[in-house]
């Protein structure tokens, strides 16, 4: 089992979504975060101060997918996360040690495997 | 002082107030359609509006009160009063105000409607190309309608009856509308993607403030506190909120719940339908009116979105449609002893219903053909749209360099004597 965190563009979170759901994969976290990785960064004036934004808003994806989803859930990821410019994000892969379903107590790739596969 | 004895007090003082409820028109609006849009292009969407209170005033005052008001022939007017000349304190003809006063009041009317088109092209359009767009279309748009039912033209001589808009503002603004959906075409993620309101508060707070400021666009209309301006206010209260019921009832009959942004939206489609009759139908004519206005804008707000017409806060619908069918109302309903000038069909004049009919082909026609032009004119100077990868980023940081909600986390302050760089890359990875 791995946990796939994806930073994407927030204007890229529906084509990710849609990718993710063509791939079958199911369970997805997403949150809305800030953050730096390289893009260029913004010059915005509000009257007489002039700021450089060094944080740009970005979407967390958190995926737990068992092993063989591992690289269709990246495939969709690049698929649905890149415009070719810089600033399109990053995938993270980590190790998983437990996952655990709270409605059933199911464990490990029980848990990450959707309802009805 | 022969002049300025003609001058009525009161009426100068009502239509002092109402030139200012108008105006506050047009900030109400460019709230609604800022609710109305992504919070990405929340700035951009009420600049549009900005742009026409700054624009458009400028060329009403130098150009477009002369070509709708002066002396011309049936279709456009002349240039007797070109950068305002000869409009003083003397009484405007047909009057008791200031011709001065009279000249804002329209001005009022003028800056709301070049504000209304942009709802067809919010959240694409290049917004350096749309102030050009507002230059242009405020000269050669608006005065010409308003100078065909009000400045002495065709239609107005013809016996057409509009009595506070429904040719220049309501259709021309709605069929403009069209027009320029069509030419500047469709957002990118339209029909891909839903694209919701971001702030249905500023929708019901715009709509709200649009009602209230209604009062001194159809009350200000008879130019007077006599009868037509009385009749023509109260009717801005009984139509829309027949609209509002009637908007209500189709809600519930559709999903069971009455949604709030269709409310917002029955406010102005009442507002808009009562517009052209205020001063011309009984009381309870216009609660007719209220009520079969929300029919086929209703119809038209479900039926657009499944098409690949991206009009994008349905102008046509919420201003063309019930400004149509306003104008159409009086040719029916119509009542000399209400408003001392005419009958409509009902009441024995079918050649009333004539003169109505004529506006309502002749004016969409005008609107939308001349709109057409001149987008696609403005096409061979200059984009009329963002590139895909500004709109993905939002029309506020493209456009205009700010956001509507700045957290100011992340935001390096540039000091003087850093100065001003352009943006670097840094760490590229």
């Amino acid at each position: 089992m791995k946990l796939v965190i994806a930073i994407v563009r927030p204007e890229q979170a529906n084509d990710v979504l849609a990718a993710l759901h063509r791939a079958d994969v199911r369970g997805v976290s997403i949150s809305r975060v800030q953050g730096h990785g390289g893009e260029l960064e913004r010059v915005e004036t509000y009257r007489g101060t002039t700021v450089k934004m060094a944080l740009a808003d970005k979407v967390r994806f958190e995926i737990a997918v068992s092993d063989d989803f591992v690289d269709p859930t990246i495939d969709a990821l690049l698929d649905g996360a890149r415009t070719g410019e810089v600033g399109d994000g990053k995938i993270f892969v980590v190790p998983l040690e437990r996952a655990v379903r709270i409605r059933t107590g199911e464990a490990d790739r029980a848990a990450v495997t959707p309802v009805g596969d | 002082m022969a002049a300025t004895a003609a001058i009525d007090p009161a009426a100068t003082a009502w239509m002092l107030v109402a030139t200012a409820l108008v105006l506050m028109m047009t900030p109400a609006l460019g709230l609604f359609y800022a609710g109305l849009v992504r919070s990405k292009n929340t700035l951009n969407t009420f600049m549009m509006s900005v742009g026409a209170l700054g624009l458009v005033t400028v060329t009403f005052a130098l150009i477009g009160y002369s070509l709708a008001f002066s002396h011309g022939n049936g279709f456009v007017g002349g240039f007797g009063h070109l950068f305002l000349h000869g409009v003083g304190f003397a009484p405007r003809p047909g009057t008791r105000i200031p011709e001065l006063l009279y000249f804002a009041f329209q001005a009022t009317f003028c800056i709301i409607t070049a504000a209304l088109v942009s709802g067809a092209v919010v959240e694409r359009m290049r917004y350096r190309t749309f102030l050009v767009f507002l230059v242009v279309w405020s000269i050669l748009v608006y005065p010409v309608l308003a100078h065909w039912v009000w400045g002495g033209g065709w239609l107005q001589h013809g016996g057409t009856l509009d009595f506070a808009g429904g040719v220049p503002v309501e259709m021309a603004s709605g069929f403009s509308a069209l027009a320029a959906a069509i030419v500047v075409r469709a957002r990118k993620d339209y029909g891909r993607q839903a694209l919701l309101p971001h702030n249905a508060l500023f929708v019901l707070l715009g709509a709200g403030l649009l009602w209230f400021g209604w009062f001194g666009f159809n009350g200000g209309s008879g130019f007077s506190t006599g009868r037509p301006s009385v009749l023509a206010f109260t009717n801005t209260l009984l139509a829309p909120a027949c609209t509002l019921v009637v908007w209500f009832v189709l809600d519930l009959v559709r999903d069971r719940r009455v949604t709030a942004i269709g409310a917002a939206t029955a406010i102005v489609v009442g507002c808009v339908g009562i517009t052209p009759a205020a001063g011309f139908v009984s009381p309870l004519s216009a609660m007719l009116l209220g009520a079969l206005a929300a029919l086929p804008s209703y119809a038209l707000i479900l039926w657009r979105p499944r098409t690949r017409l991206d009009e994008t806060l349905d102008v046509l619908a919420a201003h063309g449609v019930a400004g149509f069918l306003g104008i159409l109302f009086i040719g029916f309903f119509a009542e000399r002893s209400w408003n001392g000038v005419a009958d409509g069909l009902l009441h024995g004049n079918a050649a009333q219903l004539g003169h109505q009919a004529l506006a309502a082909v002749a004016t969409p026609a005008y609107a939308f053909a001349a709109t057409f032009l001149i987008l696609r004119v403005l096409a061979l100077f200059m984009p009329l749209r963002a590139t895909e990868r500004e709109e993905s980023i939002g029309m506020d940081v493209v456009a205009h360099g700010e956001e509507a909600y700045a957290s100011g986390e992340g935001a390096i302050l540039i000091t003087a004597e850093d100065g001003i760089e352009p943006p670097v890359a840094v760490a590229q990875p």
